[in-house]
């Protein structure tokens, strides 16, 4: 194939995937959008394989079928509650596939690049590999904070400021040595040394984050992999690789942007990590009797509701409870209520977490709302159902400057009539904040595992 | 333990302090139930009903007396008239009395009880705290007399609540002026809101104007700064030139409402004095007033407790006994207030109470413990911490924090972002070869169409959007592919791996995303 047909393959990929991205703005392109990403890849692989630039085969189709049955046996298995590991994983391999593309790169001899030029392309390839490497080791700890190998809690070294702060500095000055050494063809070791600092500093910042800003890290993540493309793409002088990049890349610096807004913290601290670091005075403690609701109650109360709102947080997912969920769902749309949910931008573990849960359960996406869509409908809301979330529905939110959690946009389910909260105990949410919304006097409280009360509620408005 | 049942003797008194499906709850708790023949019958209940839920019936008052270990009442102990016997009488060492006793009104009766060792549960001093609300009776009963208030009105009222237009003319809707928005003041707008009845409502304490509109009645005011919030929620008395400020309202309202429900107590006080016998002359023949305070002394100055009496063509209703005269519904929330205090003294749910005294519910309810009077209780500690010493806290712990300084004044700052950019635009527009600036451009561009259409995807689809960007930054495969064909060991070995993993990307976003989209439906 001349080098010509290769660029037109290449154009028609990009075009696709910007297609691709676009379609995904409603439910109804969203299928076709996802057809023009595979299409564009498969034109983009084809069009490379045929390029002159690529003579052997046998190693890249055998890897081509190994990744590629991995990967379709990952998509297949996966559960949905689990998306979040997956999609960290996944990073997690975009960037180790940029180190290694750019050490390939790196000891590649037929490069026949000098002056200016040659360093510029150095500077890439270090870049490259540095973004890689922190994407790679980040993503990975994102893993296992999220899968539940590593604690939830944000680990904070002492100085930790600091400590990030040396590791820029010692990555630039190693930069200039690899520069300076590659010029005489060395270098590699200093490439080798940014690689481990690259490593230890993806590990370091995923770990001082906690468990709620986890949908933040995870769109981060997914920017990272994509300007490690990009910069792959400046490496091999390849257009695609670029554009392509640079759509990832700003997909998920926007989505970390939109996470950020969700929980009314600047992207700085999120990165800086720990929550409530930057909180002035004691918030204000909470107080009042928790009111205990029973199963047979709760089911009454549903039975006499015509407007029912349900607000799902990561304890849905913990319980597996969406399945349940929709069956009490049905049967009360059957008896001609109004059943609503309301969907927090950072419920769950990732963006968009809840509405893939509800929608494996098969609940019909037009009864699913955003927050800002909704939140103005609690006052005429008789009961919401809050499964397992906690400081997406805390007042104190709006009402105490010195929570940490002040400013953040809530659901505000306790200016409807009645509130009922389901929860394993009272502990409290992932930031560590107590919620007034508990002992709020229409609040009551459903306690034990959401799945099992769920079911008792399903099997008692059957009967 | 077995709970007794009697029948009530005061006259006319028509409720019962359990109904059969109470019953069955108290029988689930562990205990055992036992109710005097037709104590349920003014109310509509029979003995069969209790039978049929699991209780036994007694024929005989004095039996039943005597082999309950808690009583269960809705009036005080008074006379038996068939037994000639006091009640209190028939009681005896060890036993259980839960019902109204009213112990500051009833000194005598509270020193007869003690003097029978018995242990009481007085259901008005239940004390007003949030987690006591589903044993307060006053609150249930007040409900019912707001709601019987409205019905009996109605009766005495010659005309529609609602506002009609028929084929033979129109009909103006009934005004109600509602003075007091307690439990009974809120009840009383409620249902005469939904009788389609304008509704106007008057109360001392500010806070409960919120709760008057949000039931969609008009909240009088007067212009005149005091708060009438006294302590437990009621309200306090007012000063003289409040009053008078108030007094002007209501003979200005008089002549123009139809219908006038007052509810105006403050525990413990004979009922001040709103509608005199000017305001009711003033009033439109026809007109109703309803003193649900008339058992205090009455809220207007010509009602009579008990009666309906007819002053200058205005029908004025003094009936104290309105819960009784929907014993049904009372019966069904006052036994519900007596089960969620028997769960509360029974923790165990094993059929037997324990009368904990460090429990500040029980602690506020029991007046008598085994012979020994109890009330007045101490007061009761409020479950939410007064809002003005928050505010004070909040200042003080503010106080020490000193804004931080920044190192450049904020107009400064604002450009360093913009300076630095340009900078280094500059750096590499200056430096860099050509054909670094044409990949440069592509990359610019591309970061603005990826701004512009994410900005438009649905936040429902943020993880679709995800897994599908993951499958796409599979790309870097492209990287790969180009280098496995250089010569060398290595590079041959680590793009292979590159290859391996980016397609295992590819694969797995495209694939996963397509499981995902399925799902989601109509």
């Amino acid at each position: 194939m001349s080098q010509g047909l290769v660029t037109m393959s290449y154009i028609a990929a990009s075009v696709l995937f910007i297609l691709s991205l676009s379609g995904l703005s409603n439910q109804e392109t969203a299928r076709r959008g996802n057809y023009y990403g595979m299409i564009g890849m498969a034109i983009a692989i084809f069009a490379t394989i045929m390029s002159d630039s690529v003579s052997s085969y046998v190693v890249l189709i055998i890897a081509l079928l190994i990744g590629g049955a991995i990967g379709a046996k990952a998509a297949f298995k996966v559960q949905m509650t689990e998306m979040p590991e997956l999609v960290a994983i996944m990073h997690s391999l975009v960037g180790m596939a940029a180190v290694l593309v750019g050490y390939a790169n790196f000891i590649d001899p037929t490069s026949a690049l000098t002056g200016v030029e040659k360093t510029i392309h150095e500077v890439e390839i270090y870049i490259g590999i540095l973004i890689g490497a922190v994407t790679f080791s980040g993503s990975v700890i994102a893993f296992g904070k999220l899968s539940g190998k590593i604690s939830g809690n944000p680990l904070l070294i002492p100085g930790r400021h600091w400590l990030n702060l040396g590791l820029l500095v010692a990555s630039i000055w190693l930069c200039t040595q690899f520069v300076a050494g590659a010029e005489t063809g060395g270098g590699t070791f200093s490439l080798l040394i940014m690689t481990v600092i690259a490593l230890a500093f993806g590990v370091h910042m995923v770990m001082a984050i906690g468990g709620a800003d986890m949908p933040v890290v995870v769109s981060m993540l997914n920017s990272y992999s994509g300007w490690a493309a990009a910069a792959t793409g400046f490496m091999l002088n390849n257009d695609l690789l670029i554009v392509t990049g640079a759509l990832v890349g700003s997909s998920g610096a926007i989505l970390s942007y939109i996470m950020c807004r969700a929980m009314n913290r600047s992207f700085i601290s999120v990165i800086a990590g720990g929550f409530g670091t930057t909180s002035g005075g004691p918030a204000a403690t909470v107080e009042g009797e928790v009111v205990e609701i029973s199963v047979s109650e709760t089911t009454a109360l549903l039975k006499d509701s015509k407007n029912i709102m349900i607000i799902p947080g990561y304890g849905m997912a913990v319980a597996q409870a969406q399945h349940t969920v929709n069956e009490i769902t049905k049967l009360l749309n059957g008896k001609g209520k109004n059943v609503r949910f309301g969907i927090h931008p950072v419920a769950g573990r990732m963006p968009g977490h809840m509405n893939v849960l509800l929608a494996e359960a098969k609940v019909p996406y037009d009864v699913v709302f955003e927050m800002d869509e909704i939140n103005d409908d609690f006052p005429d809301t008789d009961v919401t159902i809050v499964i397992g979330a906690n400081d997406i529905v805390n007042p104190s939110a709006l009402d105490d400057p010195n929570s940490p959690i002040a400013g953040m946009p809530v659901l505000e389910c306790w200016k409807g009539e009645n509130t009922i909260v389901l929860k394993r105990s009272m502990a409290s949410g992932y930031a560590g904040v107590d919620n007034p919304l508990f002992v709020h006097e229409k609040t009551q409280m459903l306690f034990g595992d959401a799945n099992t009360s769920l079911q008792a509620v399903l099997k008692e408005l059957q009967d | 333990m077995k709970i007794g049942i009697p029948k009530e003797v005061h006259s006319g008194e028509a409720r019962v302090a359990t109904t059969p499906v109470i019953v069955e709850q108290l029988i689930k708790l562990g205990f055992s139930v036992s109710v005097e023949a037709g104590a349920g019958k003014a109310a509509n209940f029979s003995d069969k009903a209790y039978k049929d839920a699991g209780a036994s019936i007694n024929k005989s008052a004095e039996k039943l007396w005597a082999d309950s270990d808690i009583i269960f009442k809705v009036r005080a102990p008074e006379m038996h008239p068939k037994l000639k016997v006091d009640e209190v009488d028939l009681l005896s060492k060890g036993q259980n009395l839960i019902s109204f006793i009213w112990p500051a009104q009833n000194e005598a009766l509270m020193k007869r009880l003690a003097a029978k060792k018995v242990t009481v549960l007085g259901m008005e001093c239940v004390p007003r705290i949030s987690r006591a609300q589903k044993c307060d009776a006053l609150s249930s009963m007040a409900n019912i007399a707001g709601y019987r208030a409205v019905v009996e009105a109605a009766q005495h009222f010659g005309r529609f609540f609602t506002g009609q237009i028929t084929a033979a003319g129109k009909v103006p809707p009934a005004k109600v002026l509602v003075i007091g928005a307690g439990v009974a003041g809120l009840a009383a707008i409620g249902a005469a809101k939904s009788m389609g009845a304008i509704v106007r409502s008057f109360d001392t304490r500010p806070e409960v104007k919120e709760q008057v509109e949000s039931m969609d009645a008009e909240f009088l005011m007067l212009d005149f700064e005091e708060d009438g919030a006294g302590s437990g929620g009621y309200a306090k008395t007012m000063s003289k030139e409040f009053i008078a400020a108030e007094m002007e309202l209501f003979a200005e309202q008089a002549k123009d409402v139809d219908i006038i429900i007052t509810t105006a107590l403050i525990p413990g006080r004979p009922a001040p004095e709103l509608i005199t016998k000017e305001m009711v002359a003033s009033m439109k023949p026809g007109s109703v007033i309803v003193d649900l305070a008339a058992e205090q002394g009455g809220n207007c100055k010509l009602s009579e407790a008990g009666k309906v009496v007819i002053k200058n063509n205005v029908s004025i209703i003094g009936y104290t006994d309105l819960p009784s005269r929907m014993a049904a519904q009372s019966s069904q929330l006052y036994g519900t207030n007596l089960r969620h205090l028997l769960t509360e003294l029974s923790p165990e749910k094993n059929g037997e109470i324990d009368v904990n005294m460090d429990d500040e519910m029980i602690r506020g309810a029991t007046v008598i413990k085994e012979g020994k009077i109890t009330w007045p209780p101490p007061p009761p500690t409020l479950s939410a911490a007064p809002k003005a010493s928050a505010k004070v806290e909040d200042s003080s712990a503010a106080e020490p924090i000193k804004e931080k300084k920044p190192l450049l004044p904020a107009s400064v700052t604002q450009f360093i972002p913009l300076i630095l950019g340009g900078a280094a635009l500059y750096t590499v527009g200056a430096s860099a070869p050509e054909s670094f600036m044409t990949h440069f451009t592509v990359f610019v561009l591309a970061c603005f169409i990826g701004y512009q259409v994410i900005w438009n995807v649905s936040a429902s689809l943020h993880t679709p959007l995800m897994s599908v960007t993951n499958a796409i930054s599979g790309i870097i495969v492209i990287g790969a592919l180009v280098q496995i064909s250089s010569p060398g060991f290595m590079i041959t070995i680590l793009s292979g791996l590159a290859i391996l993993i980016a397609s295992i990307n590819i694969a797995g976003g495209f694939l996963v995303t397509r499981r995902m989209l399925e799902m989601f439906k109509k």
